[in-house]
């Protein structure tokens, strides 16, 4: 309030020094303000999509790339079973993944913007699920490895204990530890924007909730999730575009026996078919974007930010 | 910047160019004193602000050998290492960015004809006839014909003129690149893990080691490793492992999603350390390998060993070539880098990382005995035998797996490759990881 009050002083101020009355019109002042982010934009994603569509109907051979306009790409694309395989497997990693970082990144949301008494202790407890996030997504994803492997930590354990006798395979190299990888590099992705939201929920609502008779598990479907909503779409926009867009994680914790969309194109990117790797990346653009469409469609997210 | 050292290189070149080309022909009567001890100091004035950029991959990108050349040569060279799908990214589309390619053999197929690098004339070259063989005449010194399966060096090494823009069905005078760099690949497995001697490539898809296998995470490599496996075990029979046919193709990769779905596989892997790793970790018990994992794991006090198989090895190997951008004097410059690179201490210097130079007897007048003993004569190590940086790499009394140099190079069943058909493969590649 206070530097609102001091803007609105300025501008008296200067108003006062009779600057120059050259004024620009409004329209002009919103297409400046918005220009700096659009130029980022136009050059660093809209152009270079251009080009991938363009380049994504070329034709194209061991020697070279030719400017073509065929649809060969497309064909071989949409009829290997490949693609519609990886679709599946990432859709099924995406979902398995949304649900229960939904469910965690609800839950500490809750936990550390309700339970937590004092801004201290909340600013700790943040920071603690933050500090690992400091270190590189790479190094996070690799140090699970040895503690997942057949002669790792935790079958180890596990042998002490004498829960099994052999070691178990399935923990590494298999969905299992890809799925593992995902939750641990993307909960926090949900706690953020979850919090954020429920950060902006008056207690007065919740104490009139309880005032009014509703017992706590009402408090939360009626009052808590229902304010949450914005939260929660943006943790999952988060969530399921870093899956779909996935590489190193299926690629490493999966041991190379999964793929994923983005490694197909890998693949096909370090064999130097860049014709074929447009068309794959311009079909995930479009898969994407229709999925984060719906996702908009059911919780308008522009409009609860604003509010 | 570069704009600008470009056109002042351009400048000095005109002025000079008649004492330069003089001095040149003198120079090159005293190059073989010259050889090791630096160049003639009479035409260093000219040279001295030439720095050649070289390009490469990991395995060959060394920058004490910059180092090194720098101080022998009288002018700079810098080393630039990026991994291979980038650095072959770089070599096409940005060619006139570096000086020096140093590529991998089955490479020069995408990079010959796209006006990427030019011949070098044979005259140029100082050492042709102490090359290996296997290069230059496609055969082991007895006079046996090497192996032509997939890319074989021979059938690269020639072009039909200077611009080095196709390749040359025979021997010319022209040259798409100087052999600097080769090894024989094979199976790496942990002997006290496998429980059983492994003398087959067979034995990579023998149900014994189910779980406990692994490929590289490469079309084309991993799929001839497959291949030589398929093929020692009696299921196909190929015309050409590193260049199959599409119906070789899909009878190959519907045999390995079989092997794959059986849960044969526990890994791909797609760099040197997810390989130490592997084996070091004991994931894996048998897989394809590079000699320096090999070492690697063994110098964490792990056994393992890089097993020489019946049906032979899979042999790869590197060249150096000028970009084709280069002229006059920085050309001149190429030519003195690339005699110096095949002269001894590059060749040593990859050596003790296990691989082979393309002159060897010239690698050996910077090898200590027991080294040259140790890599290339297959004997015992009479000392303890350290790494390029001095770390050690194998205790005195052991000896390499595979014997000696020709035991090991005179064996290659096929040659690292890219495939004609390798649109095809690689989708298909795709449809096997997806399976």
């Amino acid at each position: 309030v206070t530097t609102s009050e001091r803007a609105v002083e300025v501008t008296r101020e200067r108003r006062q020094l009779k600057l120059p009355a050259f004024r620009l019109s409004p329209y002009a002042v919103s297409w400046l303000q918005v220009s700096p982010l659009a130029l980022v934009l136009i050059v660093l994603f809209a152009l270079p999509t251009v080009l991938f569509l363009v380049i994504s109907f070329f034709d194209y051979d061991r020697t070279g790339i030719y400017p073509a306009f065929i649809f060969d790409n497309y064909r071989e694309l949409l009829t290997t079973p490949t693609t519609i395989r990886v679709y599946l497997s990432s859709l099924r990693f995406a979902v398995i993944v949304w649900a229960i970082t939904l469910v965690l990144g609800f839950f500490i949301a809750h936990f550390l913007i309700f339970h937590v008494r004092t801004g201290m202790m909340r600013a700790v407890l943040f920071l603690l699920c933050a500090i690992p996030f400091l270190t590189s997504g790479i190094i996070r994803t690799i140090a699970w490895i040895p503690f997942l492997g057949r002669n790792g930590a935790f079958n180890q354990i596990l042998m002490k204990l004498g829960i099994v006798s052999h070691p178990l395979d399935f923990l590494l190299f298999s969905d299992f530890a890809v799925i593992v990888t995902y939750v641990h590099l993307f909960t926090l992705l949900m706690v953020g924007p979850i919090a954020n939201a429920m950060a902006k929920i008056d207690p007065a609502l919740l104490e009139a909730a309880r005032d009014a008779g509703a017992s706590r598990w009402r408090t939360m479907t009626e009052v808590i999730i229902p304010l949450s909503k914005t939260g929660i779409a943006l943790g999952s926009l988060l969530v399921f575009t870093q899956v779909m867009g996935d590489y190193f994680v299926v690629k490493t914790m999966s041991g190379g026996q999964s793929a994923s969309i983005v490694s197909t194109l890998s693949t096909e990117i370090q064999a130097m078919q860049y014709p074929p790797a447009s068309a794959n990346a311009m079909v995930l653009v479009a898969f994407v974007a229709i999925m984060v469409a719906a996702m908009m469609w059911i919780v308008d997210v522009r409009k609860e930010l604003v509010s | 910047m570069a704009a600008n050292s470009k056109g002042s290189d351009a400048g000095r070149m005109r002025k000079r160019a008649i004492t330069r080309r003089s001095l040149l022909r003198g120079a090159s009567a005293t190059a073989g004193l010259a050889a090791f001890n630096g160049f003639p100091t009479v035409w260093a004035q000219n040279i001295k602000d030439v720095t050649l950029l070289h390009a490469g991959t990991p395995v060959s990108a060394i920058q004490p050998i910059a180092d090194q050349a720098t101080k022998d040569l009288g002018f700079t060279v810098k080393m630039q290492m990026t991994e291979n799908a980038d650095i072959l990214n770089r070599y096409l589309s940005q060619s006139s960015s570096m000086d020096v390619g140093d590529i991998s053999i089955m490479y020069l197929r995408y990079l010959v004809g796209r006006n990427v690098l030019q011949a070098i004339p044979v005259s140029k070259y100082k050492f042709w006839d102490q090359t290996i063989p296997l290069f230059t005449k496609g055969e082991y010194p007895d006079g046996r014909k090497a192996s032509l399966q997939g890319t074989a060096p021979f059938s690269v090494l020639f072009a039909t003129g200077p611009d080095g823009q196709k390749f040359a069905d025979g021997p010319t005078e022209w040259l798409t690149g100087i052999p600097t760099i080769t090894n024989a690949d094979t199976l790496g497995i942990r002997p006290d893990l496998t429980g059983r001697p492994v003398s087959s490539w067979a034995d990579l898809i023998s149900p014994d080691f189910k779980g406990k296998a692994a490929l590289q995470d490469n079309p084309t490599i991993g799929v001839i490793d497959v291949a030589m496996a398929i093929e020692a075990r009696g299921d196909l029979k190929y015309h050409n492992k590193g260049n199959m046919t599409r119906d070789e193709i899909d009878k190959t990769i519907a045999l390995m999603m079989d092997i794959k779905k059986s849960g044969q596989f526990r890994s791909f892997w797609a760099s040197f350390d997810q390989s130490v790793n592997l084996m070091a970790s004991g994931e894996v018990v048998i897989q394809s390998m590079w000699s320096p994992a090999v070492t690697a794991v063994r110098t964490r006090g792990i056994p393992c060993t890089f097993q020489p198989l019946t049906e032979g090895y899979r042999g790869w190997g590197y060249t150096l070539a000028p970009m084709k951008h280069l002229t006059g004097l920085k050309l001149d410059c190429f030519y003195e880098y690339m005699n110096w690179y095949t002269s001894g201490f590059p060749g040593a210097f990859i050596a003790r990382e296990g691989y082979y130079a393309g002159v060897p007897e010239n690698a050996k007048k910077f090898l200590t005995p027991a080294e040259w003993d140790y890599w290339y004569g297959g004997k015992p190590a009479a000392t303890d035998i350290v790494d390029p940086y001095g770390k050690l790499m194998e205790k005195a009394g052991r000896s390499r797996d595979g014997g000696t140099f020709w035991e090991r190079m005179g064996n290659i069943a096929v040659w690292n490759s890219v495939m004609d058909e390798d649109r095809y493969l690689t989708r298909r590649w795709n449809e096997f990881i997806t399976s």
